[in-house]
């Protein structure tokens, strides 16, 4: 058994292939505890997935909702090209996943397992499928699994759009003005939890919440899977526990000790300064920058590169990415791209194109039925703020050289970047 | 004639249904302005259901959307 202080837990044993029944259950020994539930509520476990809600509240709200074929969906859609985390953990150890996935389903009395996949991620669809396979007649009382595939886009993983896709074949985000809202798969309530998350639960019941909370401030307790990418020799996915040091985690990764921003939380979080170097990684260090850890992305970019630009390509693929549904996002994310783009090529239209663009972000925000337009609001506000220096040197001297250099932030190729116009 | 005429409502829009026609605008100037791609801003604050004209004119919005986007919510003070 791995003792309360060691590193790593979720990633321990990892081999080249994804790990088989066999060898988890020898890496994992011991069976689920009786009390999981009450276990998961003092691990003080918050959810991975981007906002940081504590789980034990998710599913106690699940559990008071009435049926007997509740659903547990198990979120490892993972649309931010930033992201792997969710990918590589089930493509080293699938079934500390689904343990945990049964584990919520036994305590919000569900009899129905969903994974959800996107298309594009082959090794971790095979890797799923090989789980599922292993696992199948183990038992009659264990739920039944399965392995969904929706298209890979990045609204397609927002939980409304992922069980819209459940329901009607789309992957579309929905409105949703009440609060605290219950998905509902058919009729079904549906508990959702992003891979990572699950496989803490799947750990929590079975070692307990005092062993859980072994690592990592009161507040945000345990380990966490951060993705490293951006200045850095290959994107790698690491496991730290919360609260260590941003500088570690970079170091760690081998990524540039001395970065000119970092991306925190991924493209719907924020683009910091190097002073953020220091704080340690929990969800409070970033909450005076109105943000948080998000889905554990870390994305330092060196000097020489043009913070500017980076957040032009990051803004015009979130636009791309748009589902088109709400006019705000639809028509407000390609004009604030176009915005940033003049100011990151100092057209004659830059000083107007930033007035536009803080008058937009002042506009745009909360006028969406999903968070993608929000996201994509913070993070060039907290560009704007990051590189103000950089604004003012383009406004004055003209584009700077980082405006030629290769961009270090993963962002997919658009069809044709300079022209973001559908209207 | 008996109308519960306390507590405080609000507009609130779906996004997805609004299709930017504009009429809401046009019917209740005070509590919907456009932006500059002709999608309503809707002022959010909650007002009293008292305020006779503002009601009226949310429930001329509400009634006169032609994508049914509008809802009058209604909050309890």
């Amino acid at each position: 058994m791995i003792t309360p202080h060691e590193l790593p837990r979720l990633l321990a044993g990892r081999g080249s292939a994804a790990a088989s029944l066999r060898e988890h259950t020898s890496l994992f020994p011991g069976a689920m505890l009786n009390d999981a539930a009450q276990q998961l509520e003092s691990s003080g476990l918050l959810g991975r997935g981007g906002a940081g809600f504590a789980t034990y509240r998710k599913v106690a709200l699940i559990r008071s909702q009435r049926g007997s074929h509740k659903v547990v969906v198990v979120n490892a859609m993972e649309g931010e090209p930033a992201a792997h985390k969710d990918s590589h953990l089930l493509q080293s150890n699938p079934h500390l996943v689904l343990d945990g996935a049964e584990a919520l389903a036994a305590m919000i009395h569900a009899d129905r397992i969903v994974v959800c996949v996107a298309r594009d991620n082959i090794p971790t669809i095979n890797a799923v499928q090989q789980a599922i396979h292993e696992r199948q007649r183990r038992s009659l009382r264990a739920p039944d699994l399965s392995l969904v595939t929706p298209p890979g886009r990045y609204v397609a993983g927002e939980e409304s759009a992922l069980i819209h896709w459940l329901n009607d074949n789309e992957s579309l985000p929905q409105f949703r003005p009440e609060k605290p809202h219950v998905l509902k798969l058919r009729r079904h309530a549906v508990l959702l939890d992003n891979a990572e998350t699950c496989a803490h639960v799947g750990l929590i019941s079975r070692y307990g919440a005092q062993w859980f909370r072994g690592l990592g401030p009161a507040t945000h307790p345990g380990s966490t899977l951060v993705s490293v990418s951006g200045a850095v020799q290959r994107a790698k996915v690491l496991e730290v526990a919360n609260g260590t040091s941003v500088r570690e985690i970079l170091a760690a990764a081998g990524a540039d000790p001395s970065p000119q921003g970092i991306v925190v939380g991924g493209y719907g979080g924020v683009f910091l300064g190097p002073e953020i170097l220091d704080l340690p990684y929990a969800h409070e260090s970033f909450r005076p920058y109105g943000a948080n850890v998000g889905a554990g992305i870390l994305a330092p970019i060196s000097y020489g590169t043009c913070g500017l630009r980076e957040t032009y390509r990051v803004a015009a693929w979130m636009a791309h990415e748009s589902a088109r549904q709400c006019g705000p996002c639809a028509f407000g994310l390609p004009a604030m791209a176009e915005d940033l783009r003049h100011i990151v090529h100092a057209t004659a239209d830059a000083a107007l194109a930033l007035d536009r663009l803080h008058a937009r972000t002042r506009e745009i925000e909360g006028r969406g039925a999903c968070r993608h337009p929000d996201g994509v609001v913070r993070f060039i506000r907290s560009a704007l703020t990051t590189f103000a220096t950089d604004v003012q040197y383009h406004l004055t001297n003209g584009a700077c050289a980082g405006v030629r250099a290769k961009g270090q932030l993963i962002v997919p190729t658009l069809v044709n970047e300079e022209e973001l116009q559908w209207d | 004639m008996g109308l519960n005429r306390s507590g405080l409502f609000f507009l609130q829009v779906n996004p997805i249904l609004c299709d930017g026609y504009g009429h809401c605008h046009e019917l209740a100037p005070e509590l919907v302005t456009l932006d500059e791609w002709g999608y309503p801003i809707i002022d959010a604050t909650p007002r009293p259901l008292s305020d006779d004209n503002a009601h009226q004119a949310a429930i001329y919005a509400e009634r006169g959307c032609p994508r049914q986007a509008l809802r009058i919510r209604k909050v309890q003070a």
